[in-house]
């Protein structure tokens, strides 16, 4: 039962972050804030990670193809496919469900534990867009990061693959460019498009809806990281099965 | 003028406020008073409607908060300045854009008339030289004149006040008090105070009222509280060594 009254309290609080909107010489400077916050400060890790799953796909696929006779541009071919189909999108996501999640949970929660989401409903003020609309508008930017993170990944590959000795930089190229489907990136951006939605809302939810002092936004924030992963791993196997399916 | 109307309210089986009723005058300093858990704070936010009494109602000159709409309640919101118990400053702002907050939200304002403005009620506050800074980088006194700044910056009909001299010392818990009562009467405010603070009681109670387990247990003025035989009263006023003694004063001097 409280499961189903938490998913109900969360469709209510979506209608109403869109409801009476704060003014927009206000919320543009809230949204350039949150882009800056939770966009540009999560590329550098985002980076990081990417060069690195996309390096250890290509030796694990590599390690795995011992047969002479498999050409060898398929470990570009799956290392493109892994990085695409599943990796930048979702394990980048799962990632940001720590960072930028947290940070969500936390300082939404921080702001209701020294009441200054009490000041925000005294004045008048609709709390959840003035807080939560920003976050979803600034996350809408996600997907860059996600193609950022996709070029990256299969760098990352072809520098493991080629300096390591499991591949040449011709044989990794051509499986690069094997076989192709822009469909392939376009699901990728439904996919990451849906889950910044997620990553924006449910940890607000968690960060608003907390009660309790300091120990309890610490907890929030921890089963706001668990949440939101639950959830976009959930959403992962339902969009796939009904974009690829 | 508030007048509240034989309200309740409960959480779970925890009742909390039980038929409290009183009217609130335009002008004065309105002190709630009571231990803490008495139902002060629930009281206050159902004042502000930020909670819904469970029974009863709440008028604020004539307006029955329950019985408007949302819009009209935001409103009525916007004629509302509250300081909190621990200030509610918005960390990421400073000084200035806290109290210039509600003046950019509501108002159509230019940027200089907003700056005359917070000027102003920045002096009124004795607040000069901080427009500047964060929240975290002033002290707690003027930290509570900053939030006093940011709820009369729109010129509130109505001021509510949880525990405004909380961690302050006795001086500055003094000032923030008196700061209170003259912006009340200057501007024809109609204000109340939630306090335990026996100090702030015999500096600017106008009207007391007492609560005591969610009930209305006694109602006077600063003057009355002294003359009471009401034993909650009494032993919640003279609890500490300092006014037993004040009361052994009094009484010595009126025999």
């Amino acid at each position: 039962m409280n499961y189903l009254a938490s998913i109900g309290s969360y469709a209510i609080m979506i209608k109403e972050v869109f409801e009476k909107p704060t003014k927009w010489s206000i919320m543009r400077s809230l949204i350039l804030k949150e882009i800056d916050e939770l966009i540009f400060g999560s590329l550098g890790i985002l980076i990081f990670i990417s060069f690195f799953i996309g390096g250890v796909v290509t030796i694990q696929t590599a390690l795995n193809l011992t047969n002479p006779l498999l050409p060898g541009h398929l470990i570009g071919f799956a290392t493109r496919q892994s990085v695409i189909l599943e990796f930048a999108p979702t394990f980048c996501s799962i990632i940001m469900a720590g960072k930028v999640g947290s940070f969500i949970t936390s300082s939404i929660g921080t702001m209701r534990v020294t009441e200054q989401i009490d000041a925000l409903e005294v004045m008048g003020v609709n709390a959840l867009n003035y807080l939560v609309f920003p976050k979803i508008i600034a996350l809408m930017l996600y997907p860059f990061l996600i193609a950022i993170s996709m070029y990256v990944g299969i760098f990352g590959g072809w520098i493991a693959g080629v300096f390591g000795g499991f591949s040449t930089s011709a044989d990794f190229i051509e499986g690069i460019q094997l076989d192709f489907i822009p469909f392939h990136v376009t699901y990728s951006f439904i996919k990451t498009l849906v889950f910044a939605f997620i990553l924006a809302t449910i940890p607000s939810y968690h960060g608003f809806f907390m009660k309790g002092g300091a120990l309890e936004v610490g907890k929030a924030a921890t089963t706001s990281f668990v949440w939101t992963s639950v959830v976009i791993i959930i959403l992962n196997y339902l969009l796939t099965q009904l974009l690829l399916g | 003028m508030i007048e509240v109307n034989d309200i309740y309210k409960s959480f779970g089986d925890a009742h909390v406020l039980k038929g409290i009723s009183t009217c609130f005058d335009k002008g004065k300093t309105n002190l709630v008073i009571g231990q803490s858990g008495s139902g002060k704070t629930v009281f206050l936010k159902c004042l502000l409607g930020l909670l819904s009494p469970d029974k009863g109602t709440i008028s604020h000159d004539g307006k029955i908060y329950s019985q408007l709409s949302g819009d009209e309640q935001r409103n009525l919101r916007q004629e509302m300045g509250m300081v909190f118990q621990g200030s509610a400053l918005f960390d990421s702002l400073t000084v200035e854009g806290n109290v210039m907050f509600p003046l950019e939200m509501f108002t159509k304002q230019s940027l200089s008339e907003m700056q005359d403005r917070v000027d102003f009620v920045l002096k009124r506050v004795n607040l000069v030289d901080a427009h500047k800074k964060y929240p975290s980088e002033i002290s707690g006194g003027m930290q509570k004149r900053v939030a006093i700044a940011r709820a009369i910056v729109m010129n509130p009909k109505y001021l509510f006040c949880d525990e405004p001299n909380s961690g302050l010392d006795p001086k500055t818990a003094i000032l923030i008090d008196n700061l209170i009562q003259e912006i009340t009467q200057e501007y024809d405010i109609t204000t109340v105070v939630n306090t335990h603070d026996m100090n702030s009681v015999m500096e600017i109670g106008e009207k007391i009222i007492f609560l005591k387990n969610g009930i209305k247990e006694w109602e006077g003025t600063k003057n009355e509280i002294f003359k009471t035989d009401n034993e909650a009263v009494t032993n919640f006023v003279y609890s500490s060594e300092l006014f037993k003694k004040v009361r052994q004063m009094y009484i010595e001097e009126r025999n």
